[in-house]
């Protein structure tokens, strides 16, 4: 018989989350910090909007773009939390989740040979996206010294005359890491001189800490060479219903669109009600689970700080990044032993990138009596290691 | 600074200052002076418990009952209120626009006690017009904490 697979698809590497998480839920009485969702339910307002369009029978396919009140709710959002407006007919396009806006916004831009800037550590999917849509993917490797924000010289170093998109994921999933005002600035400018797309993944883009999130599309003339990729999954609590969208300059929505209509139809509909309900009347949620995150990215920045785990300040999404090369195992290493040690699964810094060796992404989206046991049995498994060593 | 603190302790008031300080990101010494302040002032009244008592075998009951009442010229609602709240048997008490005036909620051991209080006592005072008792029968929602709920997280252990 004939090999029945792809090439392309066969030489990509699954997950790295993915072994771990089957050893991990082997084991009876292990705490996570692994999960890369919120704890919060979806508030009962929102679920209560799709019950109720169930109850009208609201179950047939919506526009292939999406409901249109839908798209002109994302726009008020869009104009009134990021600064930048969009179309609601021919520049906003709603997604099944933030990513397959990623995976059918590289497929619309990609020719093959062209070059996709991913900085990493960074969510799993740009680089197998990239992959599939039959572009090169370039990574830049991020740095705990510049608290993983990508500086002008790592973009310029890696720009190349093939390169075509620049992805921008920030707030960052694993590291926590955002890009303020100047950051983008920097970026905004050479990504015009050179004349590069940026793909602009928002999708933590409410769960900032103290400071505000700013997209790169508010930039001057950076709108137009921008898609900006956001959803409801993070900030709203919601991703199971899995819902997302992209906004860009007409020419490339409209080439999304021929995709996603090919694809998947359009997002589902029960899910489109609820993020009506959700972008509309959220805004107070919103702000009190950021209130919550916040009390427990402070309260982890603490443990650390205590136990002498270092660790820079994260001031995004719901992770912590901390640093585990004083004990010279490599990241997986690392995690293997916590896990088998002290019971507590937490997700080695390499499925991000090679760049993640040595740290670990440990997710927030825990309550505070939950975080309190985990971090009791970092320290210990920490401090057993530190004498070992001695 | 005030409301953040207030937020939190309304809904976990046994919270120790020093964590409080670290999950609001402040001094201790900051918050405990706060805390002191919000109490002196009167903004803090107390701490209490939500205990779910059908859990435990000594019998409670409760009701609520709707007060009619004649306000008193120059004194309106207060005295009649206050001659009502003084009863140690009366856990809340709140004048309410609507039907009626009062609202006054009453805790008692038994139904007994409940309707004694409220023919005996309540009913007879003086400017008092009529009173409708209302027993409640199950509480499934006290001071924002849902009863009978245990958290379960159903999410997949791992996720990117």
């Amino acid at each position: 018989m004939r090999n029945p697979l792809s090439k392309t698809i066969t030489e990509i590497k699954p997950s790295g989350i993915r072994k771990f998480f089957d050893i991990a839920s082997e084991r009876k009485d292990t705490i996570s910090l692994g999960v890369g969702e919120p704890d919060f339910d979806t508030p009962w307002h929102i679920r209560d909007e799709g019950i109720y369009s169930l109850e009208k029978g609201k179950t047939f396919y919506t526009s292939n773009s999406g409901l249109l009140e839908l798209r002109e709710e994302i726009n008020n959002y869009l104009t009134r939390r990021c600064n930048v407006s969009y179309d609601p007919r021919t520049e906003i396009l709603v997604t099944v989740g933030g990513s397959e806006a990623i995976d059918i916004g590289l497929r619309a831009m990609i020719d093959p040979g062209d070059e996709v800037l991913i900085p990493q550590p960074s969510y799993v999917s740009y680089e197998p996206c990239t992959i599939l849509a039959g572009g090169t993917p370039v990574i830049i490797e991020l740095k705990n010294e510049n608290e993983f924000r990508l500086t002008k010289e790592e973009l310029l170093e890696a720009i190349t005359d093939k390169t075509k998109i620049l992805i921008l994921p920030f707030p960052n999933n694993p590291t926590g890491a955002i890009m303020e005002r100047e950051d983008l600035e920097d970026i905004a400018k050479i990504c015009i001189e050179k004349d590069i797309f940026v793909m602009s993944d928002e999708i933590y883009s409410e769960l900032t800490y103290g400071k505000d999130h700013v997209s790169i599309a508010s930039l001057p003339g950076m709108r137009e060479r921008t898609i900006l990729i956001n959803g409801f999954s993070k900030a709203f609590a919601m991703t199971g219903w899995r819902l997302g969208y992209a906004c860009g300059p007409k020419e490339i929505i409209e080439q999304m669109m021929k995709i996603h209509q090919f694809a998947i139809m359009c997002a589902p509909t029960t899910s489109q009600y609820a993020a009506v309900e959700a972008i509309k009347n959220g805004d107070e949620d919103v702000a009190n689970m950021r209130e919550s995150y916040n009390q427990r990215r402070n309260f982890l920045m603490n443990a650390f700080k205590e136990m002498g785990l270092p660790c820079f300040e994260p001031f995004g999404a719901f992770y912590v990044f901390p640093c585990i090369k004083e004990f010279g195992m490599t990241s997986e290493e690392f995690a293997f032993a916590l896990l088998d040690a002290e019971k507590l699964a937490v997700v080695p810094g390499t499925a991000f990138g090679d760049c993640g060796e040595g740290f670990l992404r440990i997710s927030y989206a825990y309550s505070i009596e939950k975080l309190k046991i985990a971090m009791d049995r970092i320290n210990h498994f920490i401090t057993g290691l530190r004498e070992k060593n001695k | 600074m005030r409301e953040k603190i207030l937020n939190y302790i309304e809904k976990n008031s046994r919270v120790d200052l020093k964590e409080l300080a670290v999950l609001l990101g402040m001094n201790e010494v900051d918050v405990a002076n706060e805390l002191a302040a919000l109490e002196s002032e009167g903004i803090i009244c107390g701490y209490h418990t939500i205990i779910d008592w059908d859990k435990v075998t000594e019998e409670r009951v409760n009701a609520l009952i709707e007060v009619k009442v004649t306000p008193q010229r120059g004194k309106g609602f207060d005295e009649i209120a206050e001659r009502i709240y003084k009863y140690p048997e009366v856990t809340s008490c709140y004048l309410m626009s609507g039907g009626f005036d009062l609202i006054v909620s009453i805790e008692g051991k038994s139904l007994k006690e409940i309707s004694m209080f409220v023919s005996q006592k309540l009913s007879t005072l003086d400017s008092i017009l009529s009173t409708t008792t209302h027993f409640i029968l199950k509480k499934y929602k006290d001071h924002g904490t849902i009863m009978h709920q245990q958290y379960e997280d159903e999410r997949i252990m791992m996720t990117p």
